[in-house]
């Protein structure tokens, strides 16, 4: 017996209280406690005992109470049974759709039983508010019991609704479909036959072109989505569909207009008439001009997507690029979005409007916006060649301002720059060596490290600048300590003679004196390189190297979703537990359990992943191929992998040295220098700050040291789980 | 999931659509982001369960999914719930969240349900939801069945033929811009645009078919084949659902049954041929490092006949300013604000065709590291009736009703700049006079 006083006992008395008005209040009081997270499951009996009440919003309250607490007192809900059968025959058609929208979460075994029956009818409900409510209650019932939803034959009836005369019901059931089709076909086992999946046919187009325009904004955007994974059967259909869809571009909710535009975009492929084409793309730049003056947030998915869309079509928005010039009070997600599609909407015409927008934005306070500006600037320079010119003038005067991170992000930008113009800009190193003692971040001192190492000839005191940071060697973060590295040695091969002596030094510390097992491996390997073949070493440490672009993703037929917005694939933050690992491996197991190593790669690859996941200015390059970052590191691996797999001797750096003996034999995207450069820029230059130094010196000692390899991505899988915990 | 928070991470309202969830997820939501003062995006994702979040006022609005989510609709439904509360409740803070949590217990559930958006139309809702607790018992069946049949209908938006009767037949047609401006220092225009919509107030009774007319060339499609030279270009427009959009797109007719009160019409966006209707010539010189002068004039360039009022000028000044003089003010009255660092200039009133200037002084204190200022544009709030920066004009509205009674409509528009229209500020550098 609970004892007879607290505050749950005095609810308990109001709840059997014989004034209607003191029960309905008590009800309010207990929906109170149980929203702010007290306890109030106990009084279930005295709850329900009020469920038998004409009073509508009294009813809504129970079942509220009753949707909390059913699954924790199962044996007890049984009890409501009886009530919610009778509410779903009640005479008016609000409290018989109230009952079957509570049935169908209620997720109480028993009660799901009972539920077929008054489903049943009420799918077959003279009132459309009621069928449009018990579609839903379909994909509900799915998610809880799929093999009940198939045996009642629930699916047969709901593809016969698709030609219900209510729009709304339509685009419930359509969105119920999806529903279950999305679930369905997450199965592992899901075969093509499967009856829960909701494949789109010709005449099922017709009923939604039909329906798209009658009903709600919600509703359109679930029959757009529909369309979208509609496959064409001929060009003329295609052009039908982007016809019916055109006008849909003037409704004033954004994610309708977003939803639209993926439809589009998707048929737009199989429109041949390049008239049409160009209508529609003439008519799909105003209302993505126009998202731009929503709220922040849908402002931000609306750019992320523009920013999609223009990899795919870079002629879209061609003339529009000062609505993206970023206003002073625009949130700084907003803004660094703008950034990044001015950067792909320069051109000829634009880069000297643009270049003044970036400087003015170079001077805000805030430094992230300030860095990324500067990195803008530099992404440009890197894509218009006639400007990079002015670019790099704009970046000088930057350097003027001595204010240490703008100098600091300046030098990183150079670095992007010399690396596409080789041999273009020597003029200037002397300026970036002058600020050389402002540089305190390892990203920036690397940047320079490298640049002084690749200008090693040409800059008379190149030894003694490179000494500075030998002297302080073993102080220093590893990414400056393998840049370092990687610097001399490449002054050595380059003047062999003045540098003998600071190469030994930095070698000896690298081997002897280091923590850092990925430092040490690579001073062994240039050490043996040097000893043994200085030829191959030149090959090796001097290689060519591929040029660099802005990187680009595909993800067309995500416009709007949560992808788009993370310019991801689904599977790398969509998981059971564990983010995109489930996928990816499944994905091995189908090949073969030998490969172990590959395995390991992707699983690394998946954790790099989760890390990424929170860093948005992360876009890596996938053109069509699986999945994401994982898909390109691994790939760029593959040559040395499988020459170690195929190898037969047991010490894997042999191996690795005997690879870069013929570098010409590796493709270029591939080429080992990437590996062992530290900088392997082709990478580097999109993933921003985390990526460009970070990702190659976790990857190249994994080729080197397998063995080490689980343990670190088990030191990844943690923080996956942790809200597992919860 | 779908979340109310309060500021300091207590749950206000919580609903959880799906099995997915359970209500400790609120716990993470709490910690990582309103206890986070780092949080620089609307959406994080922590492993795979993704927040979105819109803040307004003192709340967090916050819908949880584990699935790749529609991110565009999940926001637009944020900001509608926000609207929907608005207009039940007056304004949405934690006070009116917390008095009213049944209704809003009632609304999530009647626009969401398993997840998906339903019915959204305040109009509608506001006859079965009710903040007066009304006993529906009384309500007969037939009441409710109307009242299902114009929540599913095609038009949701409207009452049935013969509910609605006025004894005047009115209508009001409100056409409100928005003007944003960025003026570089020089005085030169960066960006000029009108965002621009058309409010209206029906009160129509029966089920009026209306017709409505602007001056309008759209550039899409029409060229310079329609309108005379007085046409304005509108770079585009959307139509409130009621508006068909199969008529408009086949002949830029825009013919509607229009819900019953207020609505928004139609949102438009325009930037060509701006008629700015106020010019701001700044001069900000910083004289050495303790003082900086500031001359600024504005001039308003619309017709005599208008004025604008609520001219409200905020002159950023440095983050180490001790105190500002005011020198001079033409007209109204200016005020140096401390806690902003802004000269605040207000004038309540200013004809067309007239020029006023402020001169003020701001004193720094000397700072041992140079700080850099970011030197925020100067911003401009103000509003001119009878005015339309893009020059849009109401031709006609025509309204068809089967008893064919006569209409009055009227037409009123506003011009306003409300924290986009700026102006850059570039300084000039004068060496400290003790240095000469």
């Amino acid at each position: 017996m609970a004892p007879r006083k607290g505050e749950n006992y005095e609810l308990s008395v109001d709840l059997h209280s014989e004034y209607r008005e003191k029960r309905k209040d008590a009800i309010k009081r207990v929906i109170a406690s149980m929203t702010v997270g007290k306890d109030v499951s106990g009084l279930f009996p005295d709850v329900l005992m009020n469920m038998q009440t004409d009073d509508l919003e009294q009813k809504k309250l129970v079942y509220l109470y009753l949707m909390n607490y059913a699954k924790t007192q199962p044996e007890l809900v049984i009890l409501a049974v009886n009530t919610f059968v009778k509410d779903s025959d009640d005479p008016n058609p609000l409290v018989r759709a109230l009952a079957i929208r509570t049935m169908g979460v209620l997720r109480a075994e028993k009660i799901i039983d009972y539920l077929c029956d008054p489903l049943q009818k009420c799918l077959r409900d003279e009132n459309p508010y009621v069928r449009k409510t018990a579609a839903l209650c379909v994909a509900k019932l799915y998610d809880l019991r799929p093999e009940l939803v198939i045996d009642n034959g629930f699916l047969e009836q709901l593809h016969e609704m698709i030609s219900d005369s209510n729009p709304m019901v339509v685009a419930n059931t359509v969105a119920a479909l999806t529903d279950i089709h999305i679930a369905a076909s997450s199965q592992p086992s899901s075969s093509p036959n499967d009856p829960a999946l909701f494949p789109i046919s010709a005449s099922v187009l017709s009923k939604l072109l039909i329906a798209l325009n009658e009903c709600s904004e919600w509703g359109r955007v679930a029959i757009l989505n529909a369309l979208a994974r509609y496959v064409a059967q001929d060009d003329k259909e295609s052009e039908h569909i982007c016809e019916r869809v055109v006008p849909q571009f003037q409704h004033v909710n954004g994610s309708v207009v977003l939803a639209a535009v993926k439809v589009i975009m998707i048929h737009m492929r199989g429109v041949r008439r390049e008239d049409l084409i160009k209508q529609l793309v003439r008519k799909m730049a105003p209302p993505l001009v126009t998202l731009l003056s929503s709220p922040p947030e849908v402002q931000w998915v609306a750019l992320r997507n523009i920013n999609l869309l223009l990899q795919k079509r870079p002629d879209i928005l061609s003339n529009e690029m000062r609505v993206f010039f970023c206003k002073y009070n625009d949130p700084l997600y907003v803004k660094v979005e703008k950034l990044d599609i001015m950067v792909r909407l320069a051109g000829d015409n634009n880069v000297d409007a643009l270049l003044s927008e970036l400087k003015e934005y170079a001077s805000e306070v805030d430094v992230d916006f300030v860095r990324k500006s500067i990195k803008a600037i530099g992404q440009t320079a890197v894509k218009i060649d006639s400007a990079a010119e002015r670019c790099v003038h704009v970046l000088l005067e930057l350097i003027d301002t001595r204010v240490s991170y703008v100098v600091q992000e300046a030098v990183v930008v150079m670095r992007d720059i010399f690396r596409k113009y080789p041999s273009t800009y020597e003029g200037i190193i002397p300026t970036l060596c002058a600020n050389l003692d402002e540089l305190d971040e390892p990203e920036a001192k690397a940047s320079l490290i490298w640049i002084i190492g690749e200008y090693a000839n040409k800059i008379d005191n190149a030894d003694e600048l490179l000494g500075i940071f030998v002297d302080t060697f073993t102080e220093e973060s590893y990414p400056v300590q393998l840049q370092t590295l990687t610097a001399v040695v490449k002054l050595f091969l380059k003047k062999p003679d003045s540098s003998q002596g600071i190469v030994q030094r930095v070698l000896n510390t690298a081997t002897k004196d280091c923590d850092s097992p990925d430092v040490r491996d690579r001073a062994y390997i240039y050490w043996r390189l040097l000893s043994t073949d200085p030829g191959a070493a030149k090959a090796v440490v001097l290689a060519q190297r591929p040029p660099i672009s802005i990187p680009r993703t595909t993800l067309l037929g995500e416009v709007s979703s949560l992808a788009s917005v993370y310019h991801k694939p689904e599977e790398t933050f969509v998981g059971k537990g564990r983010v995109g690992a489930d996928s990816l491996q499944r994905k091995t197991d189908a090949s073969d359990d030998r490969f172990s190593t590959q395995k390991a790669f992707q699983t690394v690859a998946a954790g790099q992943q989760a890390e990424n996941l929170l860093d948005f200015d992360d876009t890596p390059a996938v053109e069509g191929r699986p999945s994401g970052l994982a898909a390109t590191e691994v790939l760029s691996h593959t040559p040395a992998a499988a020459s170690l797999l195929a190898g037969t001797s047991s010490n894997p750096l042999d191996d690795l040295v005997s690879i870069f003996g013929a570098p010409t034999a590796a493709p270029p995207s591939a080429s080992p220098h990437d590996i062992f450069n530290g900088l392997a820029m082709n990478n580097g230059f999109s993933s921003g700050a985390t990526g460009s130094l970070g990702s190659p010196v976790t990857q190249s000692p994994l080729v080197a040291n397998i063995a080490n390899v689980s343990p670190r991505s088990n030191q990844q899988q943690p923080q996956e789980d942790l809200l597992g915990l919860f | 999931a779908f979340f109310i928070f309060n500021q300091k991470g207590e749950v206000l309202i919580s609903r959880l659509y799906r099995t997915d969830f359970k209500r400790s997820i609120a716990d993470v939501f709490r910690i990582q982001v309103v206890s986070n003062p780092d949080v620089r995006s609307p959406i994080i994702t922590l492993g795979s369960t993704s927040f979105f979040h819109v803040r307004v006022n003192n709340l967090y609005v916050v819908a949880v999914t584990k699935t790749n989510a529609n991110a565009a609709l999940v926001f637009e439904f944020c900001y509608r719930f926000i609207n929907i509360c608005k207009s039940y409740f007056g304004k949405v803070d934690e006070e009116s969240i917390k008095n009213n949590f049944v209704v809003v217990y009632e609304l999530v559930d009647e626009i969401n349900d398993f997840g998906y958006p339903q019915n959204s139309e305040i109009d509608t809702l506001k006859t079965y939801i009710t903040t007066e607790s009304v006993v529906s018992a009384t309500q007969a069946p037939e009441t409710s069945s109307r009242i299902t049949a114009q929540a599913t209908g095609a038009t949701s938006w409207r009452r049935s033929g013969d509910d609605v009767k006025y004894k005047k037949n009115e209508a009001f047609v409100d056409v409100v811009e928005v003007v944003n401006w960025m003026g570089s220092a020089k005085g030169t225009t960066l960006r000029a645009d009108v965002d621009g919509h058309i409010q209206m107030r029906a009160y129509l009774s029966g089920t009026p078919e209306c017709k409505f007319g602007l001056n309008d060339k759209l550039v899409i499609d029409r060229g310079a084949a329609a309108g005379g030279s007085d046409a304005v270009e509108l770079d585009d427009c959307q139509f409130h659902q009621c508006v068909r959009l199969n008529d408009f797109d086949a002949d830029r007719s825009i013919s509607f049954i229009p819900p019953d009160g207020e609505f928004e019409l139609m949102k438009y966006r325009a930037t060509s041929n701006i008629k700015l209707p106020i010019k701001v010539i700044p001069t900000v010189t910083e004289i050495g490092t303790s003082k900086v002068s500031y001359d600024i004039t504005i001039k308003t360039t619309f017709s005599p006949k208008l004025s604008a009022t609520n001219i409200v000028v905020r002159i950023p000044t440095p983050l180490n300013t001790t105190d500002v003089d005011v020198g001079s003010v033409g007209t109204g009255k200016a005020k140096y604000v401390p806690g902003e660092n802004v000269v605040v200039w207000k004038i309540p009133r200013l004809q067309g065709g007239q020029e006023c200037s402020i001169s003020a002084m701001a004193q720094l204190t000397s700072t041992t590291t140079r700080q850099v200022w970011a030197r925020p544009p100067i911003d401009i709030d103000f509003q001119v009736l009878m005015f339309t920066a893009s020059g849009l004009i109401v031709r006609f509205l025509k309204v068809f009703e089967k008893s064919n009674y006569h209409s009055i409509k009227w037409v009123r528009y506003l011009t306003k700049a409300n924290g986009g229209y700026q102006v850059r500020v570039s300084q000039t550098f004068l060496p400290h006079p003790a240095m000469k």
